[in-house]
């Protein structure tokens, strides 16, 4: 039996095989003792641990009052090619996450549960499988769980996008006008949530809000897992109290103890400057640099690297995982990644360049039915004011050494040629 | 086209996943929309009041001269912002005929 008051929690019992169901209830308590689940939820002060950060007691209420036949959907796609977290809890803690998914189906009165991982990680689907085939040979009552395997996409992830794909078999975003709206798959409201998300709804309906809060800080409870990549010894999963000092989960990871700057909250967040790296990592500190947490991204740049290169190699690819269905983001994300190139080679294209990107910035924000070319406008804007030096030196025609270098740290997969990206 | 309404606000919204750029409502608004360089319309979600009649013909006009069906007038009552909507009350039910 674990200690809920300490860490690891979500990774509790964790070796290099995920826990099978006899284990998972020899190392957490027997679930079922809290008096009203909602009641726990709602004092624990949970927000989601996709990115977005919204509080899930507010979304579970929204769905509570819908009627109809109701999904609950867990989201493990994991659309950031430098996250592993989802990947990582359901390989190690499969059960954590479908007991959560479960609590939250029982809160809003849901009959089944979909389990959603990308067809790219045939391991993971393995994991997954497994854990739903032990929990269907107890013949327990309860939702019916599903496995599905959407094709990976950075916005397959995205929730309307999921949505659409366990709908109709297309893993494209959705028109959503008024917020809040309620995402359908047929005319069943669905709750989707991160499985990290579900993991600590798991760890809440056990041992209550109490716990959950007592790590963490008072606005941002819990703890995170982060996935630390970039110029690292270590690249790794780390389960962190949230507020501990950024330097220190990046000494754990064995980073370089003086960066350029540090990526947080993924492709489509910020830049945190390489001398603020001990602000505590939680949302209540970082909105002071307009940052957030996000999906527990951390990647590293070191000094010798060129934050506008590695800037115009992430936009780049950001552009051509767009779904092409908004014309702002289909035309604007390719553009800016062209403007980026310009900066990169310097010369007088390159002035004109950076005033032509401030502008196309303004015109693209939140012109997309989803949040893509939002995030790729955050990530253009904060690269342009953290390597404002890089850029100086590339526009007077004197390109850093880290250009020059052709080493890149941030990891970005291969483009495929637009006729093989898979969306269904 | 019917009834001219004097109060409350409207805004046009757009689906960008319709919208294939053809700029006819930039041709029909032209107070309300202006296109961007790829030909895809740009709109202030800012509400416009009702008592602005011609804005709100031509918004009218835009609407049903989209091709791709992709703009939509969304009247307000109140100069509130559409997602301002509160979450956790059920709908009221309506019981019987509404008082005239």
């Amino acid at each position: 039996m674990i200690d809920a008051y300490a860490l690891p929690r979500l990774f509790a019992g964790a070796t290099n095989r995920p826990l099978s169901l006899e284990d998972h209830e020899r190392v957490f308590a027997p679930t079922g003792e809290v008096a009203s689940l909602l009641e726990e939820l709602d004092a624990s002060g949970l927000v989601g641990r996709g990115g977005a950060g919204f509080p899930t007691t507010r979304k579970v209420d929204l769905l509570r009052h819908q009627r109809g036949h109701k999904f609950v959907v867990v989201n493990g796609m994991e659309g950031e090619p430098a996250a592993h977290k989802d990947n990582r809890l359901l390989s190690t803690n499969p059960h954590l996450v479908l007991d959560g998914a479960e609590m939250l189906a029982q809160m809003i009165g849901a009959s089944r549960i979909a389990v959603c991982v990308a067809r790219d990680n045939p391991t993971v689907v393995n994991h997954v499988e497994r854990a739903i085939h032990e929990r269907a040979r107890r013949n327990l009552r309860g939702p019916g769980i599903d496995l599905h395997t959407p094709p990976w996409r950075y916005v397959a992830g995205e929730e309307s996008a999921l949505v659409h794909w366990l709908d109709d078999n297309e893993s494209l975003p959705q028109y959503r006008p008024g917020r809040p709206h309620i995402l359908r798959i047929g005319r069943g409201p669905t709750l989707v949530d991160n499985a990290e998300t579900c993991a600590n709804v798991g760890l809440i309906g056990r041992y209550g809000a109490q716990s959950f809060r007592s790590l963490g800080t008072a606005e941002h409870p819990g703890s995170v897992i982060v996935s630390v990549t970039g110029a690292v010894k270590r690249p790794n999963v780390l389960e962190v109290n949230l507020g501990t000092p950024l330097a220190n989960i990046l000494a754990t990871a064995g980073a370089d103890p003086s960066p350029q700057a540090v990526l947080l909250g993924g492709y489509g967040g910020a830049w945190l400057s390489g001398d603020q790296i001990h602000t505590p990592y939680s949302n209540e500190a970082l909105a002071a640099h307009n940052l957030s947490v996000g999906a527990g991204i951390v990647a590293v740049l070191p000094r010798q690297a060129c934050g506008v290169a590695e800037a115009h190699r992430v936009v780049r690819w950001m552009a051509h995982e767009s779904a092409r269905q908004c014309g702002p983001c289909a035309f604007g994300l390719p553009a800016l990644a062209d403007d980026l190139l310009a900066v990169v080679r310097g010369g007088r294209d390159g002035v004109a360049a950076i005033a032509r990107l401030q502008d196309r910035c303004g015109v693209i924000e939140g012109r997309g039915a989803c949040r893509h070319p939002d995030g790729v406008v955050r990530f253009v804007r904060s690269s342009i004011e953290a390597f404002a030096h890089d850029i100086d030196s590339h526009l007077r025609g004197a390109p850093c050494a880290g250009a020059r270098a052709k080493q890149r740290f941030l990891t970005v997969p291969a483009l495929e040629h637009e006729e093989d990206l898979v969306w269904e | 086209m019917g009834v001219i309404r004097r109060s409350g606000m409207f805004v046009l919204q757009v689906n960008p996943i319709l919208c294939d750029g053809f700029g006819h409502c930039a041709e029909l608004a032209p107070e309300l929309v202006h296109l961007d360089e790829w030909g895809y319309p740009i709109i202030s979600q800012e509400p416009v009041p009702m008592a602005d009649i011609g804005a709100y013909e031509s918004a009218r006009y835009a609407e049903r001269g989209c091709p791709r069906q992709a703009l939509h007038v969304t009247k307000m009552n109140s100069p509130a912002p559409v997602s301002n909507v509160t979450m956790n009350q059920p709908r009221p039910v309506s019981r019987g005929r509404r008082p005239l």
